[in-house]
């Protein structure tokens, strides 16, 4: 019986050492699903660039545990069929122990089934809240929720005694799951919407919904979209001499935005994440040093500023870091492990996962800024 | 050897590949690929018994693709339907969708009718676009369940790759027997004349409409299969691009054959995967390689693998005469 026993430790232990040090020379996998092509580039460059500069930056810093990381990265174009094709050639073929993306909430959802049944790890970028809720054993997302950035406007409105508003969102995921929250969320406030225009993501005018915005009884125009539609509504609000206060979604909170809408852009307010107003922090912001970091390290490799867009796929990469630093680098282990992430400070806000809540952000992670001289200005 | 026991043979080796495929590829990604290209295939060989053999264009395919996949998609998941008896339904819906509008539409020709039916994928990507209520709009329609016999589930990619290809095969056998029946000859008479086709006392005007409602009635299937094997549908899919990508496979195949199409439904699908290494130039590199294969085989893949190969038999067959 002894000797059994004796036996059978031993030969654990011998796998044991083999299996540790084949780990210790093998690279960890991570792949990366980002829709760098197609309509919804703006988003999947910058990630992808980040993703790639913070897994160079870790790597030069000595890798996870002494052990480098691989970075394998897809195109999805934004299209479901190519998105679940390159997640299965992750799982499959490359053998990634976690996923990073996809971009958008379509894809994400396209992909969800696959990574729940293989088990692997995946971390959104994709805003959706549908992603998250019901909360799924497999995936995490770092992008700020939509129901968080509107119940910042609506706050912002109510304290200016704002009750009446015209929405104006785009016809694609981003727009019509900031409508379904901008319609649900008004009546908790105490704001009517007068009027519910859309447009489409290619539209190159929208005078014809601003007219007839312009004849009701709005005070204000919350417009939910990404570049470059929302650029077009704000020169045709300046066009049509309107002088309602305008905001903005949160997906427009880039340089690129300013740089289309021009002049039109002034006085614009939006909900952000912090990165565009790093500088303006206060110094017990517990954000402050990783997004001053981000975005010099950001300037330094791609000649441009790191946005808001390129911090989700940063946050992605460093709370995957953080899972494998405290357990293991098994699928299961850095799941286990990022369910347990307490008060990681990235660029999107502070992260809290827990076992129902996998978005892991609050409506803090949203700040109000409004454009001024072709720049951000933190509004408090 | 008759031409009719030739085609026969073809066929069975043909089967038999697809049959014994998945053995050589046990657990890999690329059998998920396949799965992809089965269902591309039937979309490609019910594009081209309306565009190969009557000459008929449509661009707007992806549209009949799109609604059988929401059809399938809704009535599983709002109304609990099994998934077969929502695949039927699909295709019936479809089928009847195609032979209303077809009426119309058939009566135009060469651009016109391109333009129509372009505006025909337009109109009804924008109602999967719109009408957020019923299809989920555009973040998609996620839940769709998986399709069952009795205890068998085809959940997984082999199971998925045995069902989509068996199902594509049928469709495949189907169009062949049709292109040789008295119909598939009516339909190449009036692709190279409507108007002597017509003299000769073929029904031109139904038999177009007839074969409209045929190919919509296979895309319908081949959009029911897609989304119970995705189990998530989202309108990207169901763009303007994919009406293009089928007419793009339809083309490279070689217009008028079925194993053509499934080789422009391979090749279209299975390019842009080993492309992947290019990163960014992929998509040039994937241009270039549509504009040289149409440039140096304008009858599609088919015909300019055959010629290669005749080529090759020439070659030898001069050679030993040579030598001896």
């Amino acid at each position: 019986m002894l000797k059994k026993m004796l036996r059978l430790i031993l030969s654990m232990a011998v796998v044991g050492l083999m299996a540790g040090s084949a780990f210790a020379a093998a690279p960890i996998k991570i792949g990366a699903l980002f829709s760098v092509s197609g309509p919804a580039s703006f988003l999947g460059e910058p990630e992808r660039n980040t993703a790639e500069m913070m897994v160079t930056e870790i790597n030069k810093a000595g890798g996870i545990k002494g052990q480098k990381l691989v970075l394998i990265v897809y195109d999805t174009q934004a299209d479901a069929t190519k998105a679940v094709q390159a997640a299965n050639k992750l799982i499959k073929d490359d053998k990634v122990v976690a996923i990073i993306g996809p971009s958008t909430t379509g894809d994400t959802m396209a992909v969800i089934p696959v990574v729940e049944k293989a088990g692997i790890p995946l971390v959104s970028c994709a805003a959706g809240i549908k992603i998250t809720e019901p909360t799924k054993k497999w995936v995490f997302k770092t992008a700020q929720n939509d129901a968080l950035a509107v119940a910042r406007i609506f706050d912002y409105l109510k304290k200016k005694k704002i009750s009446k508003i015209a929405i104006l969102t785009v016809s694609d995921g981003f727009g019509s799951s900031g409508r379904e929250q901008l319609v649900f969320q008004a009546g908790k406030f105490g704001i009517q919407i007068i009027s519910d225009e859309t447009y489409g993501p290619k539209d190159t005018d929208m005078t014809a919904q601003l007219t007839k915005i312009r004849g009701g009884a709005a005070q204000a125009i919350v417009c939910w979209g990404t570049n470059p539609g929302p650029a077009v509504v704000a020169r045709n609000v300046k066009q049509l001499g309107m002088k309602l206060p305008l905001f903005m979604s949160h997906g427009v909170s880039s340089m690129k935005f300013i740089e289309l809408a021009g002049d039109a852009a002034e006085g614009i307010i939006l909900p952000s994440g912090r990165v565009v107003v790093a500088n303006q922090l206060p110094k017990n912001d517990p954000q402050k040093k990783a997004l001053l970091n981000y975005v010099e390290n950001y300037k330094k490799h791609y000649n441009v500023e790191g946005d808001h867009f390129g911090g989700h796929a940063y946050d992605a990469i460093m709370l995957i870091k953080g899972a494998i630093e405290r357990g293991s680098d098994s699928p299961a282990a850095i799941r286990d492990q990022l369910e347990k992430t307490e008060k990681f400070a990235g660029i999107g806000g502070t992260f809290q996962y827990s076992p129902q809540d996998h978005a892991g952000l609050t409506s803090d992670a949203f700040v109000l800024v409004q454009i001024k001289n072709k720049g951000w200005t933190l509004l408090k | 050897m008759t031409k009719e026991k030739r085609e026969i043979l073809i066929f069975f080796i043909f089967t038999l590949a697809v049959l014994i495929t998945p053995f050589f590829l046990q657990g890999s990604y690329f059998l998920n690929v396949l799965v992809f290209i089965g269902i591309n295939t039937m979309l490609a060989v019910g594009l081209n018994l309306l565009l190969g053999y009557a000459g008929q264009i449509s661009l707007g395919h992806a549209a009949f693709f799109g609604l059988g996949a929401y059809i399938s998609g809704i009535l599983t998941t709002r109304f609990g339907l099994d998934p077969w008896f929502a695949l039927v339904i699909a295709a019936v819906a479809n089928g009847a969708l195609a032979f209303v509008i077809g009426f119309p539409i058939l009566k135009l020709k060469g651009h016109y009718l391109a333009m129509a039916t372009l505006g025909f994928g337009i109109i009804m990507f924008i109602i999967f676009n719109e009408t957020v209520a019923v299809t989920g709009g555009p973040s998609g329609l996620s839940g769709i369940p998986n399709i069952q016999i009795s205890s068998l589930i085809f959940d997984n990619d082999l199971r998925n790759y045995y069902l989509i290809w068996i199902i594509t095969l049928l469709v495949m056998l189907f169009s062949i027997n049709l292109s040789h029946s008295r119909i598939g000859r009516a339909l190449r008479a009036i692709a190279d004349s409507e108007v002597a086709a017509r003299v000769l006392g073929v029904n031109a005007r139904v038999l177009k409409v007839q074969i409209f409602t045929v190919s919509a009635v296979i895309s319908a299937i081949a959009g029911s299969l897609y989304a119970h094997t995705m189990t998530f549908i989202s309108p990207a899919s169901f763009g303007f691009n994919f009406s293009i990508e089928l007419v793009t496979m339809v083309i490279i195949g070689g217009l008028g054959s079925i194993y053509g199409s499934f080789l422009g439904a391979a090749i279209l699908t299975i390019l842009p995967e080993f492309l992947r290494v290019l990163r960014d130039f992929d998509i040039i590199v994937y241009g270039l390689l549509l504009i040289i294969m149409t440039m140096y085989m304008p009858g599609g893949l088919i015909s300019g693998l055959t010629r290669i190969a005749e080529f090759i038999v020439g070659k030898i067959k001069s050679r030993g005469a040579r030598h001896a």
